[in-house]
C-alpha cells in the first residue's frame, strides 16, 4: 500500500509521470491529465468499496465541482484555479455534509440506490433550470489561470498542476486509510457491531468518509472542467458515476494506486473504443466489468500483486 | 371544483400506480427470492418495450387486424422474458451467489450497460412509437377530462398480474417451496428441494414481469434509448417504500408514490421532480425496512 512495500512500481511510475511531457506526445499527456483527475474522483468511490459499500451517485460531487467553475467563469469571469480548487472542494464538502447526513444511515443496496437517486435529481435540476445552468448546452469553462498566467487544459503546465494535486490527494488518502478511522472503515465490510463495541460510531465513520469523498469529487470536478473546457449536465449523469465505479473495479480498490492504474487503462480504452466501436461504449464497459467480477475481482492492482508475489517472492499487501 | 380536482388526482394516481406496479413487481420478486437487487431489471423492461413495439409496428405494416397488436405486445414480452431471464440467471448470477453485495450489484449493473447498448445497436437512436393499441380502445370522460380505455386495461393487467403472483406464492406448491428456500436455503437443499431450479424460475418470472411491464406501457410512451435507468431508480423507490421482497408492499408503494405524485403535479407542480425521492427518504427514515418489510437480524 505504500512506497516502502512497493519501491519499484512506485518509483518507476513517479519518474515516468514527472518526465511525461518529454517522453510522450501531447495527446498522451492529455490522456494522463484526464486519468489524474479521474483518479481523484474515483478515490471517493474506492474508499467506500473498501468498506464494502457501493455508490452509484458519486458524479453528484464531480458535477458540483465542475459547475462551481462554470458559474464562477460565467458570472464573474474568474478562473484562478488555485482559488477554485479549494472553493470546489468546499462546495463539495457542503453538499456531502448535507446529503451524507441522510446517507450515513444506509447500507448495501439502499446506499447504492439512494446515491443514484440524488445524483439523478441533480442531473434533472441541471437540465431543467436551463436559464441558470445553460441546460444541455452547458457552460464553457474557458482557460484556467494561475496569478493571471494562462494554464490551458492540454498544456504541460496544467498537467504538472494536476499531477501535484493528485500526488497530494494520494498522500492524504494514504494517511487517512492508515488512521484509526481508515481501519474502522475497512472493518465496516466485516462487522459493524464490533466497531460499535470498540467504542467508535459507525455513523461517524461513514459520515466523515462521505464528506471526504465529496471533497475529492469537488476537486476532481474543478480540474475536469478546465481540462475538458466544457461543463454539461452529463457530468452528474448516472453513466459518469458508473465510469467511476468501473475505474475503481478495473484498477482494484484495495490500494491507493489501484484506481490510478484503472484510470489510465480507462482513458486508453475510451480512446480506442470511441475510435473502433463508437456505438458500443457502455457495452465495452459492461463486458470488461463482467470479466473482472468473474475472473479478477481485485482488478489490475491485484494482478500486479499476484505477478510480483509469484516471481519476486515478495509478500503481497499486508491487508489479509 | 374541489371534488373535480380530487377526482382528477385519484384517476391520474391510479393510472400511474398501475404503471409503477408493473415496473416494480418483478424487481421485488427477484429480491425476495434471490436477495439480489437486479439492476438489469430496467434493461429487460426496456428490451420488452422495444421488441413489443417493433413487433406491433411490423404487424401493422403487413396490414393485419389491428386488434392483433395486443397479442404482439404479449409475444414481445414473453420472448424477452423467457430468453433474458434464464440466460442471465444461469450464465451469470449463478456464479456469484454468496459473494459480497457490491459484487452482485456490479454484475447486474454490467448487464444493464450491455443491454442498454444492445438496444441502441439493434433499433438505433430514433424513438419507436406505436399508438394503435392505445387509440384503438377509444376514450371516455370523467369530470370533463378525457381518459383512454387503454389505461383502464393497464390497471386491469396490473391487478390480474399482481393477483396471479400473490396466488402463486401463497396458494401453490411452488410458492411453498419458494418460501422454504427464502427462509433457509441449506435446510431446503437438505429436504430435497431443487434450489437452483427455484432460483432460475423465480428470476425468469421477474424478467417476464419486467418485459411485460415494458411491453404494455410502451404504447403510452415513446420508446427511446436510455430510459432503462430511470425505470430502475423509480422501481427501486417503489419497493423500498413497500418493503424489499414484498409483493403487497410493491402494490402499496406504487399507490403511495403515484397518488403523491398526482397531487403534487396538480397542487405544487414545481415539486414533481423530487416528490418520489422525498417520500422514499421520509418512509425509510421512520421504517428503514419499508412498510411491509421484515427487520433483518444483525450478525454479531
Amino acid at each position: 500500500m505504500n512506497f516502502k512495500q512497493y519501491p519499484l512500481i512506485g518509483l518507476v511510475s513517479v519518474a515516468i509521470l514527472l518526465a511525461s511531457p518529454v517522453l510522450f506526445p501531447s495527446w498522451i499527456l492529455f490522456i494522463l491529465t484526464k486519468a489524474l483527475f479521474m483518479f481523484i474522483a474515483v478515490q471517493g468511490v474506492a474508499v467506500f468499496l473498501r468498506g464494502g459499500m457501493l455508490t452509484f451517485g458519486h458524479a453528484l460531487f464531480y458535477a458540483t465541482g465542475a459547475y462551481t467553475v462554470g458559474f464562477s467563469a460565467k458570472w464573474f469571469g474568474f478562473r484562478e484555479i488555485l482559488v477554485l480548487i479549494p472553493l470546489g472542494a468546499t462546495v463539495g464538502l457542503i453538499m456531502a455534509a448535507l446529503v451524507g447526513f441522510i446517507m450515513a444511515r444506509y447500507r448495501g443496496v439502499f446506499f447504492a440506490m439512494l446515491n443514484l437517486a440524488f445524483s439523478m435529481i441533480m442531473y434533472a435540476v441541471l437540465l431543467k433550470f436551463y436559464w441558470v445552468t445553460g441546460g444541455t448546452d452547458g457552460i464553457g469553462a474557458g482557460v484556467a489561470t494561475v496569478f493571471g498566467i494562462q494554464f490551458p487544459g492540454s498544456s504541460f503546465r496544467f498537467y504538472y498542476l494536476t499531477l501535484v494535486i493528485a500526488g497530494l490527494v494520494a498522500f492524504g488518502l494514504y494517511r487517512f486509510l492508515d488512521s484509526p478511522l481508515g481501519y474502522f472503515l475497512k472493518a465496516l465490510a466485516d462487522n459493524e457491531i464490533r466497531i460499535e463495541y470498540s467504542g467508535e460510531s459507525t455513523f461517524r465513520v461513514i459520515y466523515v468518509t462521505y464528506i471526504l469523498s465529496g471533497v475529492l469529487g469537488g476537486i476532481s470536478g474543478v480540474l475536469a472542467a478546465f481540462t475538458i473546457g466544457h461543463i454539461v449536465p452529463e457530468d452528474a449523469f448516472w453513466m459518469q458515476s458508473g465510469e467511476f465505479v468501473f475505474i475503481a473495479l478495473l484498477g482494484g480498490f484495495e490500494s491507493v494506486f489501484g484506481p490510478f492504474m484503472g484510470a489510465i487503462a480507462f482513458e486508453l480504452i475510451q480512446t480506442y473504443a470511441s475510435k473502433y466501436f463508437p456505438l458500443a461504449w457502455q457495452m465495452t464497459l459492461g463486458g470488461i466489468m463482467l470479466l473482472i467480477i468473474l475472473f479478477q475481482p481485485l482488478g489490475l492492482w491485484g494482478l500486479y500483486e499476484a505477478v510480483t508475489h509469484r516471481f519476486g517472492g515478495r509478500r503481497g499487501a499486508s491487508h489479509h | 371544483m374541489e371534488i373535480r380536482l380530487l377526482t382528477i388526482i385519484i384517476v391520474d394516481g391510479l393510472n400511474y400506480a398501475a404503471t409503477l406496479f408493473l415496473i416494480s413487481v418483478g424487481l421485488t420478486l427477484v429480491y425476495g427470492v434471490l436477495r439480489i437487487l437486479n439492476i438489469s431489471h430496467g434493461g429487460i423492461y426496456a428490451f420488452g418495450a422495444y421488441l413489443a413495439t417493433w413487433l406491433t409496428i411490423k404487424m401493422l405494416g403487413v396490414g393485419l387486424n389491428p386488434y392483433l397488436s395486443y397479442l404482439m405486445l404479449l409475444a414481445g414480452a414473453v420472448i424477452i422474458g423467457l430468453i433474458a431471464g434464464p440466460a442471465i440467471e444461469l450464465l451469470l448470477l449463478r456464479r456469484i451467489y454468496g459473494r459480497d453485495m457490491h459484487i452482485q450489484l456490479l454484475l447486474t449493473y454490467s448487464v444493464l450497460l450491455i443491454l442498454d447498448d444492445m438496444m441502441k445497436l439493434i433499433w438505433g437512436m430514433q424513438p419507436l412509437i406505436v399508438s394503435e393499441p392505445y387509440t384503438l380502445l377509444g376514450q371516455f370522460s370523467i369530470a370533463q377530462i378525457l381518459y383512454s380505455w387503454y389505461q383502464i386495461l393497464l390497471i386491469g393487467i396490473s391487478v390480474v398480474f399482481g393477483g396471479l403472483l400473490i396466488w402463486l406464492v401463497r396458494g401453490t406448491r411452488f410458492g411453498k417451496l419458494v418460501v422454504a428456500v427464502i427462509n433457509d436455503r441449506e435446510v431446503s437443499l437438505a429436504m430435497g428441494i431443487n434450489v437452483n431450479l427455484i432460483y432460475t424460475v423465480a428470476f425468469t418470472l421477474g424478467a417476464l414481469a419486467a418485459a411485460l411491464g415494458g411491453a404494455f406501457i410502451a404504447p403510452t410512451i415513446a420508446v427511446v434509448p436510455g430510459f432503462a435507468v430511470e425505470v430502475v431508480v423509480l422501481s427501486f423507490a417503489v419497493i423500498a417504500i413497500g418493503g424489499m421482497g414484498s409483493l403487497e408492499g410493491a402494490a402499496l408503494g406504487a399507490l403511495i408514490i403515484s397518488l403523491a405524485r398526482a397531487s403534487t403535479i396538480h397542487l405544487f407542480p414545481e415539486l414533481e421532480l423530487v416528490v418520489v425521492y422525498l417520500i422514499m427518504v421520509v418512509v425509510l427514515a421512520f421504517r428503514p425496512q419499508g412498510l411491509f418489510g421484515e427487520v433483518e437480524l444483525r450478525r454479531i
